[in-house]
């Protein structure tokens, strides 16, 4: 019994962090239809900035966070002014698959350079690091703080893209771009928009995520693989498909290394290649 | 001239000899450049040839039926473990362990081809990184048969034809690799001229056409995959026969996605462009990660961009359009 509660509890956990970084990649993937390999690279520079900023600046974890999240916005827009624009919707796959790894490697070396080789810590403040006394159990408080912003941020990008003004004129660039700019929608600036949205949300999930997702160079690639599975199991540009993507695949995994450790990935590539092949649009995706 | 496949055919056969014999003799030339010019290095280029293997089997499937996948790798390694594991055994015959390696990437390359190839786009890439995936959490726990982390090692094979033992200079086991490529490579080219080598040319084109004028599909992809497996299981096998060794590297995904970048840099839908990628890519590899790694992927990410920007359609390509403008060798069309 006991062991079951804390792989539900770890499982959520993590597929949360899974969801926090993901479901930026998902809204680009559903928006612009670009395989942004290079989306775990971004979360991984989210890390960097906020260990930089408490580490050697001794900012606070809020200002940290918002530190990670704007520096990365900033670092990648010329990233999207020189490059993504060219692979938005129209090239093939295997263009953006070489564009993104090339953006991903490029990422790995100049982190490496700027930050060293070493794993890179985000120390918790006092009140995210000690048990939190739920009445009948005592649960880890980071973890039930990455539970929480998962579920923020799922009602709040549920309410931007249903709800807003924004989300509308995002909404019909997906579903028809040329008609949406043909109505007086300026889709290059919603694209832009939405591509600081997805980065942002990445970095903030790599902040939050990094007790569970360590911050090392070569995170980039080391957890890129997941990001995209989660997105190809959930659908892309479903909020829903993305959260119960995470969900499932976190409690795949979770429960996997508990049980039977030295399988390693195994049972979560098992029951990825299961859902692709029953689900080939995801679980909540749309078929294009 | 033949105009039916002009988006990825490269204007390098039109000449008065036939391509295969132009192949054999340029791997030969380079392969005696090779062993004369850096007898220090043949370690280091038999390695080379062992994934140029891997390359031109990831040219079949991904550049002839425009299937991506970043899983390739698999193939590879089962490979490389079965005539690992054969020589172990007591098959210690070079020739039939490069069987045996075949084998295992054939029968590999059937089953994950007939997943893989069910699906397209984002569904195909990501069931194509969850097989490797798949395949290499098993050598990893399988450690009976693959020796786990530590590799697979003792694998001694027997003298090729009984006279040229594997010395410590590498000097046969680079011979044998540099011959074995040319054999398969002229298979190759004779392979995908073939009509069932156009076919899938046709199949990457336009599917939904090629299902119309009659074409099935589904099982040609899956023959192409199992194709393509006997390709990276030779070069797994050539690999393990050559070092001695199989490590978890050889099924890992960066093997899968390094093999990608070599095909596209050299151009992919190109036969040659496979080779020249694979040898450019590692050679360039091997200058500037001596002296430091994180500046090898900076300047590989970098030259990424550079070639999806500039180049897309690898190196080879821009090359041979360059040189046939240079040396038109026919009224220009």
């Amino acid at each position: 019994m006991r062991t079951i509660f804390s792989i539900v509890v770890d499982a959520v956990a993590y597929g949360m962090v899974l969801f926090t970084i993901s479901i930026g990649l998902s809204i680009m993937m559903g928006l612009m239809r670009v395989v942004n390999l290079a989306h775990g690279a971004f979360a991984m520079i989210g890390g960097y900035l906020a260990s930089y900023a408490i580490r050697s600046m001794g900012a606070s974890y809020v200002v940290a966070i918002l530190v990670a999240v704007v520096g990365t916005i900033l670092i990648s827009a010329p990233l999207e002014f020189l490059l993504y624009r060219r692979i938005y919707r129209k090239s093939d796959a295997l263009t953006q698959l070489l564009l993104t790894i090339g953006i991903t490697f490029f990422i790995i070396g100049m982190a490496n350079f700027v930050f060293g080789p070493t794993l890179k810590s985000i120390p918790l403040p006092a009140a995210l690091s000690g048990p939190l006394d739920i009445g009948f159990r005592m649960l880890p408080t980071h973890r039930v703080f990455v539970i929480a912003c998962g579920g923020v941020i799922a009602v709040a990008l549920w309410y931007l893209l249903e709800r807003t003004e924004f989300g509308v004129r995002l909404r019909a660039a997906v579903d028809n771009s040329d008609m949406a700019e043909s109505l007086g929608i300026r889709t290059e600036l919603i694209y832009s928009a939405t591509f600081a949205l997805a980065v942002g949300l990445g970095a903030f999930g790599g902040v939050i995520g990094a007790e569970l997702l360590p911050i090392e160079p070569f995170y980039a690639l080391r957890y890129m693989v997941v990001f995209l599975v989660v997105v190809s199991v959930g659908g892309a540009g479903s909020i829903l498909g993305a959260l119960s993507a995470s969900l499932l695949l976190g409690l795949a995994d979770t429960t996997g290394k508990y049980l039977a450790p030295e399988f390693g990935e195994f049972f979560f590539y098992l029951a990825v290649i299961l859902i692709v092949f029953l689900f080939p649009n995801g679980l909540f995706g749309r078929a294009h | 001239m033949n105009t039916a496949s002009t988006t990825s055919e490269v204007p390098i056969a039109s000449s008065w000899l036939p391509p295969e014999l132009i192949g054999v003799a340029t791997i030969a030339v380079l392969g005696a450049a090779g062993f004369f010019l850096f007898p220090e290095d043949l370690a280091f280029l038999t390695r080379l040839i062992g994934i140029a293997f891997l390359v031109l089997s990831l040219d079949l499937v991904t550049g002839y039926c425009g299937i991506a996948t970043l899983g390739q790798a698999a193939l590879f390694g089962i490979g490389a473990y079965a005539a690992g594991n054969a020589c172990i055994a007591g098959v210690t015959e070079p020739f039939l362990l490069l069987g045996v390696g075949a084998a295992g990437g054939a029968l590999t390359g059937l089953l994950s081809g007939a997943l893989i190839t069910r699906f397209r786009g984002l569904p195909q890439l990501v069931i194509s990184i969850a097989f490797g995936q798949l395949v290499a959490a098993l050598s990893n726990k399988l450690s009976s048969i693959t020796g786990g982390s530590d590799g697979l090692s003792g694998i001694v094979p027997a003298p090729v034809l009984r006279t040229f033992s594997f010395d410590m200079y590498g000097r046969t086991a680079f011979v044998f690799s540099a011959v074995v490529l040319a054999v398969v490579f002229a298979l190759l080219l004779r392979f995908v001229r073939s009509p069932f080598g156009l076919l899938c040319r046709g199949i990457k084109d336009d599917d939904l056409r090629a299902q119309m004028i009659g074409a099935a599909v589904y099982p040609r992809l899956v023959v192409m995959y199992g194709v393509a497996g006997a390709v990276a299981g030779v070069g797994g096998a050539l690999t393990a026969i050559t070092t001695g060794v199989v490590g978890l590297d050889s099924v890992g995904f960066e093997r899968s996605a390094e093999a990608m970048v070599m095909l596209v840099l050299g151009g992919a839908g190109n036969l040659w462009g496979a080779v020249v990628g694979a040898v450019l890519f590692q050679v360039f590899e091997h200058i500037v990660s001596a002296t430091n790694p994180f500046h090898w992927m900076t300047l590989v990410g970098l030259l990424l961009i550079l070639i999806v920007i500039f180049a897309p359609r690898g190196i080879s390509y821009g090359a041979t359009v360059a040189w046939s403008k240079l040396f038109p060798r026919e009224p220009a069309r």
